[in-house]
């Protein structure tokens, strides 16, 4: 019996995620405390307020165990909040803003706009078989990448939207709210590499 | 704004209007009246704020009637914090909330704090891409409300009071409601949506799947950490807190320690410890000494 995934249960939706590791046959647990995150083989960061999540890390004393986990290797995903989490730069964060880091991308907030700039979209992914249908909201967008970043997903446009290096996979929408479970399959077979 | 570039998307559908308040659970929305407290809300925490131009206990405490704010003020609290920013209009004013998408906020609460626009209907929200958020007592009004095309519910409460008692019932009526349809046979769902009121559609799938189709946040009356705990372990999705904060002793750390009780609402050790020197909370009215007039649950139907 392999250890479970974690998903980080400080804010967010979190309980999406362990649905979506539950319909494909993953045990999750969710990640509030040292020991939580010591259980657990690879790691999710959900959707949230990104804001809120880094102030609960820190109060709780979570980010520095969090971010030394994952630059020493711990196979992280992270969904729009949780790929600002994973960025090694937020370009228009509020004062006092950093993340967990180790994605060497930048990404802004809110690229899109307020709510009402909220969209569902089909997107091609890397590795994945027909259309992923993606929904963005306040989503953030991914401006820069770094050589070590593979793009797995861009808008139409040609916007960047989904990235991976080797044991690390951020994506700036949401495949818990739509019932796509091909991305969590593809960061599973990522940990299981 | 460049999203008008995407081809073939869509924007205003159920989907995305009930996604940001899953995004928003196990988080605190904050009420706020000025720039400064929105950021103080920020700070501390909060998941979003609730712009208004009076917390529910001056309303109450000044009477007269309530309308939607200044759009200058919400304009300067949208301008003034990151995270997603809610407004309020009046129950069946539509063009009030016409006026609040024009504005831009993130979500419309379509609130019994206000004064009521319309005795009868309330707002069509199938007509807007903004999401609404709207109060509810029991699960049939829960259900009449997404009927409508309310994207996220929030228990009722009473608002402005700092007395818990009103979000406790209004949370147990719900969730009752829910169990006792999940476990009602298929043929006797038809007279269950007869009592409820609501649709035969939604009262059947509530009766499979267990749980409403959209987030429930519980509001009115939570004034503390241990308050806004009890609501999480009876199965809020997350909480409104209106008058509690800024009109407690010391807003921006009781801001931050009901931000953590919500997330650690099962650690004892941790709400002990969040809810230590937080100054005084709110004075409060016992919702038993409020006359039945000024009790603003009993405003939607």
């Amino acid at each position: 019996m392999p250890a479970p995934i974690g998903v980080l249960a400080l804010q967010g939706d979190f309980r999406e995620h362990r649905q979506t590791l539950k319909a494909i046959d993953q045990e999750s647990i969710e990640v509030r405390t040292l020991a939580d995150l010591a259980s657990c083989r690879g790691l999710i960061i959900p959707g949230g307020e990104s804001t809120v999540m880094q102030k609960l890390a820190v109060a709780y004393d979570l980010f520095e165990p969090l971010k030394d986990a994952i630059s020493a290797g711990l196979p992280t995903f992270g969904t729009c909040a949780g790929l600002i989490m994973l960025a090694n730069e937020i370009s228009d964060g509020i004062v006092g803003q950093a993340g967990f880091g180790g994605l060497d991308i930048s990404v802004r907030r809110n690229a899109f706009g307020n709510q009402l700039d909220s969209f569902e979209v089909d997107l091609d992914f890397a590795g994945i078989e027909g259309p992923v249908h993606a929904a963005f909201i306040r989503a953030p967008l991914i401006e820069r990448v770094g050589s070590s970043i593979e793009v797995l997903s861009r808008l139409a446009d040609g916007r960047i939207v989904g990235v991976r290096n080797t044991s690390m996979l951020g994506i700036a929408f949401h495949p818990e709210v739509t019932g796509e479970t091909r991305i969590h399959e593809l960061f599973v077979s990522m940990i299981d590499h | 704004m460049t999203s008008s570039s995407i081809p073939t998307s869509t924007t205003g559908t159920p989907l995305v209007k009930r996604g940001l308040a899953e995004m928003m659970k196990g988080g605190v929305i904050m009420d706020v009246v000025t720039a400064e407290q929105a950021k103080i809300a920020e700070d501390a925490g909060a998941v979003a704020v609730m712009a208004l131009e009076r917390v529910p206990a001056d309303i109450r405490a000044q009477g007269g009637v309530s309308r939607m704010s200044d759009p200058d003020m919400i304009d300067s609290i949208i301008n003034s914090v990151s995270i997603p920013v809610m407004a309020k209009a009046r129950i069946g004013h539509f063009v009030e909330a016409q006026i609040l998408e024009a504005l831009g906020v993130d979500y419309i609460d379509e609130s019994e704090v206000l004064s009521p626009a319309d005795y009868v209907n309330h707002i069509n929200k199938w007509n807007f891409k903004v999401p609404f958020v709207c109060g509810a007592t029991n699960l049939g009004e829960a259900l009449r409300r997404i009927t409508e095309g309310a994207a996220m519910i929030r228990s009722k409460g009473e608002a402005g009071t700092g007395d818990v008692s009103e979000a406790m019932k209004h949370i147990r009526t719900i969730s009752g409601q829910i169990r006792s349809l999940a476990s009602k046979s298929e043929d006797e769902l038809f007279v269950a949506a007869k009592e409820l009121q609501a649709p035969f559609e939604l009262v059947r799938e509530i009766a499979t799947t267990g749980k409403l189709p959209v987030t429930m946040f519980v509001a009115g009356g939570v004034a503390t950490p241990a308050d806004a705990a009890l609501m999480m372990q009876l199965g809020a999705d997350g909480v409104f807190v209106g008058s509690g904060i800024f009109k407690s002793g010391n807003p921006a750390e009781r801001a931050k320690a009901i931000v953590k009780a919500t997330t650690y609402f099962n650690d004892p050790a941790v709400l002990a410890q969040v809810s230590r020197g937080l100054g005084e909370a709110m004075v409060g009215i016992n919702v038993s000494d409020l006359p039945a007039p000024h009790r603003l649950a009993e405003r939607g139907w």
